[in-house]
């Protein structure tokens, strides 16, 4: 029906698979009726998923365009839309339109470079798709250093893929933490500011940072004292969003829209946008 | 240009009304608004209409499309209908170029495909202001009420309408109206002109300048202090949103009728408490950084987008409607203008 290419009108998508990665994060697979990938898109763009009846939201699409079959969300239970997402069972059909916003640049600015991820919580989410496009081509980047953490051990979304595969690659370095100590949990207890200054990183590597506010604040701040230029630091934003196209107005700070000028902005960018998100 | 006698307007109504469904200003109970012609029907003597013609291309409530669920499936249903060829006659100056501004925001890539087709279908006629108001301050934002825009510009002076096409569509509309019009000099509405000149330049507002706003101006006007004082009466109506001609802040939002879901697009505000609310918190937690984006957007963010294009046309409407007299001169008056130093 949307022979006029009207970006709202989006597509059918159907429910794949469901995972149950903590008690508040599920990911859902999600593909075409005929069993195809929605669209193409690249690590740090999203996509409005809906629930007709319920809403329609926008979503960080967490699988890496490298899988050719199928695309991810990773997402947390915080409302109307990801309530009833959660309730989901696989063969629910949604829709979905996108791909939205501007990417990391995996294929400029990373090229060559040693990597630092720093998530926190669902924040692994948008860099999953990131950390997986860079696993897959491997040999255009340096070093990778992930670091990860939650509130507890149950709150590390995808720890399963961290552990069987991430911790497994060469030339990848894995470094989780949970807040507080935890029983049969023998890695490193802390926050993820701290952690990254006990680190130790060198500041001529590109961080690349999502997860809640505070520790996005503190992070950077963190990053600052050791020496990261501010133009070698990368994060993706979230605010409410309706069109996905820069028209409806909800995204913008200063005279960007973060879903069309974003998600994705290097820090330098960020300051100079006025002072509200 | 062309001229038609005002004693013969009724018959330029009806020439047009073949062609186009006609919608003219008339007075009702709440004011002057663009309704349907039909003969007989008395065009309103009223300034402008107490709403802008924005209804007309990006409607208040609007279907975008519906759903049909069972059990797990969805299937999606096309809502839209085809618009009719449309005229819009009496169009101000202020409201024509509102349309320009719109058309930034629903035309850049990609397309809002709803808006593009009404704008295809619509006719504008535009009319001169010969009393403009004392709300009235078009001219601070470069708009001539004497030249207004559109496809057709018109402009009423002795005992004639004059009217200039100023579109290939316009063109198109002036021709089926050949047997009401003749051509003429375009010399004979200057005098008009010029009255509504001097009348303009002794209007109250017509000192309002720009001076302080436009591109580059974020970090020194975003911080400013006196957002906080001239925020503090806004109750965050919306009422400024809603009668601007340029507002174009909008919603999405599922309704369940029975038998499936409609989604609909509605406008909203950037004043209200919500507009921005997510489960995560929000970026504008006060009144007064709800009220300054509102002004922000007007005065500096979407001119640094749009080529220092203001998305204010000087309507005067928000003036006159600010349930505690609050607006866009009083911010500009306060923050604008030479700095003293």
């Amino acid at each position: 029906m949307n022979e006029r290419n009207e970006p709202l009108i989006p597509k059918i998508g159907v429910i794949t698979d469901v995972r149950i990665d903590t008690p508040d994060v599920k990911t859902f697979r999600v593909v075409t009726p005929d069993g195809k990938k929605a669209f193409e898109h690249k690590p740090g763009q999203c996509a409005m998923l809906s629930v007709p009846g319920v809403g329609e939201a926008m979503f960080s699409i967490t699988s890496s365009p490298t899988n050719t079959e199928y695309m991810e969300f990773s997402i947390k239970k915080c409302g109307c839309v990801t309530d009833w997402l959660h309730r989901a069972e696989v063969g629910q059909q949604i829709t979905i339109r996108g791909p939205y916003g501007r990417p990391f640049p995996v294929d400029s600015e990373f090229v060559g470079k040693d990597l630092l991820f720093i998530a926190g919580g669902i924040g692994l989410a948008p860099l999953r798709s990131v950390i997986n496009y860079c696993r897959a081509y491997r040999d255009r980047y340096g070093r990778i250093d992930i670091v990860y953490g939650a509130r507890s051990a149950d709150d590390l979304v995808d720890y399963r893929e961290i552990i069987e595969q991430w911790c497994e690659d060469e030339g990848v370095s894995v470094h989780l933490t949970i807040d507080r100590e935890q029983e049969g949990w023998d890695g490193h207890v802390g926050f993820v500011p701290s952690y990254v200054k006990e680190l130790g990183f060198t500041p001529d590597r590109t961080a690349i940072l999502c997860g809640p506010p505070v520790m996005i604040k503190f992070t950077l701040q963190g990053l600052g004292e050791m020496g990261f230029e501010k133009s070698d630091v990368y994060t993706t934003m979230e605010l409410r969003m309706k069109c996905g196209i820069g028209k409806c107005g909800r995204c913008n700070i200063g005279a960007k829209y973060v879903c069309k000028d974003g998600p994705v902005f290097r820090c330098d960018e960020l300051d100079e946008l006025p002072d509200e998100y | 240009m062309k001229r038609c006698p005002l004693s013969r307007l009724e018959d330029l109504f009806a020439a047009l009304a073949e062609s186009y469904k006609l919608y003219i200003p008339t007075d009702g109970e709440k004011g002057s608004s663009f309704t349907l012609w039909s003969e007989g029907a008395e065009i309103s003597r009223r300034l402008n209409t107490a709403r802008p013609p924005k209804d007309f291309f990006f409607p208040q409530s609007e279907d975008l499309m519906g759903f049909k669920t069972h059990g797990q499936t969805v299937e999606l249903v096309d809502l839209r209908t085809e618009k009719e060829d449309f005229a819009l006659f009496g169009v101000r100056a202020c409201d024509a170029e509102s349309l320009n501004i719109l058309d930034r925001v629903f035309l850049s890539e990609p397309g809002d495909s709803y808006y593009a087709s009404r704008r295809e279908k619509g006719v504008i006629f535009t009319l001169a202001c010969n009393k403009p108001a004392e709300t009235c301050f078009c001219t601070a934002f470069g708009i001539d009420p004497s030249r207004p825009g559109g496809d057709v510009s018109c402009i009423e002076c002795g005992e004639y309408l004059y009217l200039e096409p100023l579109t290939q569509k316009g063109e198109a509309a002036l021709e089926r109206l050949s047997a009401v019009t003749e051509d003429c000099d375009s010399a004979e509405a200057e005098p008009q002109r010029e009255k509504i000149a001097k009348t303009v330049s002794r209007l109250p507002l017509a000192d309002l300048s720009t001076e302080g706003f436009g591109e580059g101006k974020t970090d020194e006007l975003f911080s400013d202090e006196r957002w906080a004082e001239l925020s503090r009466c806004c109750i965050g109506c919306g009422s400024c949103t809603f009668v601007c001609p340029t507002c174009q802040c909008y919603d999405i939002k599922d309704f369940k009728n029975g038998s499936g879901v409609v989604r609909y697009r509605c406008w909203d505000s950037c004043m209200y408490s919500d507009f921005t609310k997510m489960s995560a918190g929000q970026p504008r937690t006060d009144q007064t950084s709800r009220f300054r984006q509102r002004f922000m957007h007007k005065l500096v963010y979407f001119p640094e987008n749009n080529d220092g294009v203001f998305g204010c046309v000087g309507c005067g409407r928000c003036v006159a409607k600010c349930p505690v007299s609050m607006n866009i001169v009083k911010v500009m008056r306060t923050l604008g203008g030479k700095k003293d130093e």
